[in-house]
């Protein structure tokens, strides 16, 4: 194993590994974040939330958003799977329907940065036990 | 030899597979729930997620304890905080299937809130946690103490490396100062000081030693640490190592603490191996090393002065301060010895500041403490709050309040050398002096909680049952005194105390408190005199009318037969050992009070609720 022979040494390793944590890191605080949640039930995964998962997590790492993806169960939407529920601190959560990968970009680009609203969008008609 | 950048690289591609991670399942690794086979959840967990072609998705990571060990094991799903409780190793397929795979939680593994029976959803809506400030047991149940790069990933050893860099050993006591720290071990005599007066001391060579030598029944909040974050205290010692001018650390610790034990292994050799241990540590020429010692277990060692000679292969007995450690200590060269959980707040108060650790807390006692709730409470288990936060937040917010619906009594902090705090308390801020004008201390911060089924003329007993066990036995107050405390309360439970002895146990307590030659014995009438103090009617009731008012001492019980619910059904005749019972069938029985010999067993067979316990 190679030693770390400076302060320099051990920031940069930090940086490098603070990556594997980030997703713990950002649990801890999550009512801060934007916090999007995949729809991952069967007909969820069918229709492809995985895909839209990895594209929005990718998607997030890349720009460093702070955001947290996590994922839910059956919203109910099947017509309009894959879907996924985005919340803005502040804001009441939205869900976007007939998710695929480059629209989920969109999500992120149009909606979670420029505060603009797409097309897709479901009207919400449920309550969590959080709220 | 592979450059410092080639390991870089390394990490860089091992961080993309770990990059791809969007699950994190912590769970808990620490002694409480590895005795509830966590160990068999990890790898059952490990090989579902592995069936179901998870293994990119989702990270197994044993942590160390969650703090709730009432409901363990503990898994934690990251990152919606999912809290799941008393998880079997049968449940974990249910688990990967229905929360990794599909995204639903298992509803019946949920907390439930005791109050409202309602499932909670995820660990920050949780009572428990929510009052919850944790500085010690930051990173317990967050990182795998097994691996030092988790540590490192959360600013470890930043701490030391910025301090070798950029301030000077003086600097940095006086850092500590600021922040207010004051040790965790029991005494809360301030960590700057100690420090300041260890390094003014010259010598060749000097010692920084960490106390692991837990020994309050009921506290495990060293062995937590040591268990959940062994990195912190290493680091921790090296800064005082560099503050006080000593290559050599020492770490105290209990052989019955084999978890924490391995895991300090584990730590040191990986600090070793990065080079943060050693000679010339991050190219600055200071040079620190940690070595473990092993105690058989004993509370007196706890004590400075007895720890070191235990240390040095002597008998773990207490000798007279001064001088102190600080000057002569380990094999006669200035040592500076600290408790766990003091050295756990360190690295932090150099990464965030003294400032900002002295604005938490009251006026004289600054930042967080770690309480292991125990006894008759809800929410047994290891919290950290902010000082100065009230018993009643404690007990009814963050522990749930009292089993069972019973009303609550007493709680005894400060394990043997503690008092009691009652109801008259409840409202008192929490901090070393306020304990201590209570009649109690902090001590290392166990909280043993007490409904109104707990005599306390018994506990108080308890507590010198094992003072006596504990007494080194070298000087005659603690020896001999304590030996007769015990027997004065046992005649009281026994009922045959008189008023007078009340009298005598008072003095007693007195003379042994000032002539003690350690803390132990010093303190170790402290329950006697608080319950006296507290609870002087029930000693009274014990002495005068021969009652247990909570109906825990035996010899105090008064069994008679109610005649009009007697049946005469010969159940109680039966079952008692001495015949003490005597009546015609269908007629109404009676006890034979000098015979009864107190047992119970007619209590327990009667079907028609006729025998009454006085």
């Amino acid at each position: 194993m190679n030693k770390i022979k400076s302060l320099d040494d051990l920031r940069k390793m930090k940086q490098s590994l603070e990556h594997g944590m980030n997703i713990r890191e950002k649990s801890n605080s999550p009512e801060s974040l934007v916090q999007i949640r995949v729809a991952m039930a069967t007909c969820g995964i069918a229709a492809g939330a995985r895909t839209v998962m990895n594209a929005l997590i990718e998607k997030i790492e890349k720009e460093k958003i702070p955001a947290v993806v996590t994922q839910g169960g059956c919203m109910g939407y099947c017509y309009a799977e894959p879907t996924i529920e985005v919340k803005i601190p502040g804001k009441d959560p939205v869900v976007f329907g007939n998710v695929d990968s480059k629209v989920a970009v969109d999500i992120i680009e149009k909606y979670v940065l420029n505060g603009e609203l797409l097309d897709g969008i479901i009207p919400t008609n449920y309550q969590t036990i959080n709220e | 030899m592979v450059s410092f950048q080639q390991t870089i690289r390394q990490l860089m591609s091992k961080r993309e597979v770990m990059a791809q991670f969007k699950m994190h399942l912590l769970v808990c690794a620490g002694t409480g729930c590895r005795a509830s086979q966590s160990d068999e959840i990890i790898s059952n967990l490990i090989s579902e997620i592995k069936n179901l072609g998870l293994e990119n998705d989702a990270q197994v990571v044993a942590t160390g304890c969650f703090g709730f060990c009432e409901k363990g094991p503990i898994v934690k799903i990251i990152p919606d905080n999912t809290f799941y409780t008393q998880v079997k190793p049968e449940d974990c397929a249910e688990i990967v299937r229905e929360h990794v795979l599909k995204g639903r939680k298992v509803v019946r593994l949920l907390y439930e809130d005791p109050e409202t029976q309602k499932h909670i959803e995820d660990s920050k809506h949780m009572g428990f946690y929510q009052k919850q400030l944790r500085i010690a047991l930051r990173n317990c149940g967050f990182i795998d103490p097994e691996n030092i790069d988790e540590y490192i990933a959360r600013d470890g050893y930043a701490a030391i490396g910025k301090m070798l860099a950029e301030m000077t050993p003086q600097q940095a006591i006086d850092e500590m100062k600021k922040s207010g720290l004051r040790g965790r071990g029991g005494g809360g005599f301030p960590t700057g000081i100690k420090w300041e007066i260890a390094s003014k001391n010259k010598a060749d060579q000097k010692y920084v030693v960490c106390n692991a030598d837990e020994g309050d029944p009921g506290a495990f909040m060293d062995r937590s640490i040591l268990e959940g974050d062994p990195h912190s205290i290493i680091e921790a010692m090296a800064i005082c190592g560099y503050c006080i001018g000593a290559s050599k650390g020492l770490v105290y610790i209990r052989a019955e603490y084999p978890l924490a034990i391995k895991r300090l292994q584990i730590a040191i050799e990986q600090a070793r191996n990065y080079g943060l241990l050693g000679d010339d540590i991050m190219g600055t020429g200071f040079s620190f090393d940690v070595e473990l010692k092993y105690g058989a277990g004993a509370f007196v060692c706890g004590e400075e002065t007895a720890l070191i000679h235990s240390m040095e292969g002597h008998r773990g007995e207490p000798t007279v301060k001064p001088p102190f450690p600080a000057e002569k200590g380990y094999l006669g060269k200035p040592t500076n010895v600290n408790n766990v959980e003091t050295l756990a707040n360190v690295p932090v108060i150099y990464l965030k500041g003294a400032d900002w650790f002295a604005s938490i807390g009251t006026e004289k006692s600054k930042g967080a403490k770690v309480f292991a709730l125990a006894g008759k409470i809800n929410n047994v288990g290891l919290i950290e709050v902010p000082m100065g936060i009230t018993l009643r937040e404690i007990i009814f917010e963050i522990g749930g309040g009292i089993k069972g619906g019973k009303k609550f009594k007493a709680v005894q902090t400060g394990g043997p050398s503690g008092g009691c705090l009652t109801e008259k308390h409840l409202d008192t801020p929490i901090d070393f002096d306020n304990l201590l004008a209570a009649g109690s201390m902090m001590g290392s911060g166990g909280m043993i909680v007490m409904d109104e089924d707990d005599c306390m003329v018994s506990v108080a007993k308890f507590y010198l049952e094992f003072t006596v066990e504990e007494s080194c036995g070298k000087c005659a107050p603690c020896r001999v005194g304590n030996k007769r405390l015990h027997e004065m309360l046992e005649k009281i439970c026994g009922g045959k105390g008189t008023e007078e002895d009340l009298d005598y146990l008072q003095n007693l307590c007195k003379v042994i408190k000032d002539t003690s030659l350690c803390g132990l014995g010093q303190t170790s009438p402290n329950p006697v005199l608080s319950t006296l103090e507290h609870f002087y009617d029930e000693y009274v009731a014990h002495v005068k009318e021969r009652v247990c008012i909570a109906g825990r001492c035996k010899a105090l019980k008064l069994y008679t037969i109610i005649t009009d619910k007697c049946t005469g059904c010969t159940a109680c005749t039966r079952a008692c050992p001495v015949g003490a019972i005597t009546g015609e069938k269908r007629q109404p029985h009676v006890i034979d009070v000098d015979k009864c010999i107190r047992c119970g067993a007619c209590y327990d067979k009667c079907k028609f609720t006729a025998i009454h316990v006085q």
